[in-house]
């Protein structure tokens, strides 16, 4: 293990209601510090029940999770969290929601950071919450949750009302923040494409389980597509994915043995990389080593 | 100052993008030794990319030897790729060349399929 962890989970589980499901279940990761981690997973698959249990707004039913250290709840001074539905009081203006935000975070308020956020998007700081879009009502969580100067910013689907031209604008002041402050910044879609470029490091969630977590660049490395005659044998490595069409043979798989040199190979995108794990539940997990936790 | 254009389509690597935008704008002389490459934060400030994405293309650059770290300073230029400059002869002439293959009814592929096929055979198995 290298480095602090920014998040820890073992053996972690939330289930709703005592005869409810399990929403999670199992989990078990490491997130170092200063990662730009995607959270991404079918919809349902435990996604905002994992960043609420960080944010210490749920409890978990079993395991543990810790973040930046200590008890989620103990560590609230130095977190971010920007819920789906981006909750803000709809009677306060914008002003008053970021004056509210200072009086709250005296310690640690920037108020150039949420000023510029705001002005960014031609807010007038006298509008009612209520009276604003959902993208604009984004804008405004974001410069409350920005301007705490977090080390752990928590956000979930927080593009997903955005505009492509705002949700550029958002992304390139998240990466700048994460750039000079170097703040662990975890952000949940299901929309791989949106984070892709943004993001070092995944976290996929699917069916209340954590079944892949690491470095991106690694987890692609770790991986190989493969394209070989149809009587192939694969036995030799974990396989993550195998289809037979007529005469051919295409895999994703972990390699563990070098790989025969008449095969076709290539390193997978992540989006193929993601597919695969999705349509087969029954594939292994992966974690790098620096996410064991 | 050099502004990097990412094209998430182009099949390139992102930090690959970025070096390439940077050897082209030495060898056209638009940065030069001593100049600044932009900080990592204005970077995926304009493009929303990820901050290690920039550093790692910086970090592919030096030891290439092209440019160098200062602590707390920033990255800068060592070593220009200027040997084209935009009123060079060899590009006036390129220039002059291209005027003409238009004028002679190719297409831009079409040109751009010459000077690669031209490229390739007095560059035989060199690397690019």
């Amino acid at each position: 293990m290298t480095g602090t962890a920014a998040i820890e989970a073992a053996a972690l589980g939330k289930r709703f209601g005592r005869r409810g499901g399990w929403a999670l279940r199992d989990c078990a990761f490491r997130l170092p510090a200063g990662r730009v981690c995607a959270v991404v997973g079918p919809n349902g698959a435990g996604k905002s029940t994992l960043l609420a249990l960080a944010a210490g707004l749920l409890a978990p039913s079993e395991g543990e999770i810790t973040v930046l250290g200590g008890r989620p709840g103990a560590a609230r001074e130095r977190v971010s969290y920007v819920a789906q539905d981006k909750p803000l009081y709809p009677q306060l203006t914008v002003a008053e929601t970021l004056r509210m935000g200072a009086d709250l975070n005296t310690d640690r308020w920037d108020a150039s950071v949420a000023e510029r956020v705001v002005a960014d998007g031609d807010l007038n700081p006298k509008s009612n919450i209520r009276a604003l879009s959902g993208g604009q009502r984004t804008r405004v969580a974001l410069a409350l949750a920005l301007a705490k100067r977090p080390e752990l910013l928590l956000l979930d689907e927080p593009m997903a009302d955005l505009d492509p031209l705002a949700r550029h604008q958002m992304m390139g002041l998240l990466m700048a923040q994460a750039a000079e402050s170097g703040t662990t910044i975890v952000m949940s879609s299901h929309v791989l494409a949106e984070l892709e470029d943004s993001c070092d490091h995944l976290l996929l969630v699917d069916g209340g389980q954590v079944r892949i977590a690491g470095e991106i660049d690694e987890l692609l490395a770790a991986h190989r597509r493969v394209s070989a005659p149809a009587d192939t044998v694969l036995d030799a490595h974990t396989v993550v994915e195998s289809r037979t069409t007529g005469r051919q043979l295409t895999a994703l798989i972990r390699p563990l043995a070098p790989l025969a040199a008449d095969w076709q190979t290539g390193t997978p995108t992540l989006e193929e990389l993601v597919l695969s794990y999705l349509r087969n539940p029954q594939a292994p997990t992966t974690k790098t080593p620096e996410t064991v936790a | 100052m050099v502004e990097y254009r990412i094209d998430r389509h182009s099949g390139v690597a992102t930090y690959v993008q970025i070096v390439q935008q940077t050897k082209q704008a030495l060898r056209l002389g638009m940065l030069e030794p001593g100049d600044k490459l932009p900080t990592a934060r204005e970077v995926v400030e304009a493009t929303a990319i990820n901050p290690n994405t920039v550093l790692k293309a910086y970090r592919e650059l030096e030891r290439e030897g092209l440019v160098e770290a200062r602590r707390g300073l920033g990255t800068f230029v060592r070593k220009g790729l200027s040997t084209t400059p935009a009123d060079s002869p060899l590009r006036l002439e390129l220039d002059d060349w291209a005027e003409r293959a238009r004028e002679a009814g190719l297409g831009r592929d079409d040109i751009a399929a010459l000077f690669t096929a031209v490229l390739e055979k007095h560059f035989q198995g060199e690397p690019s």
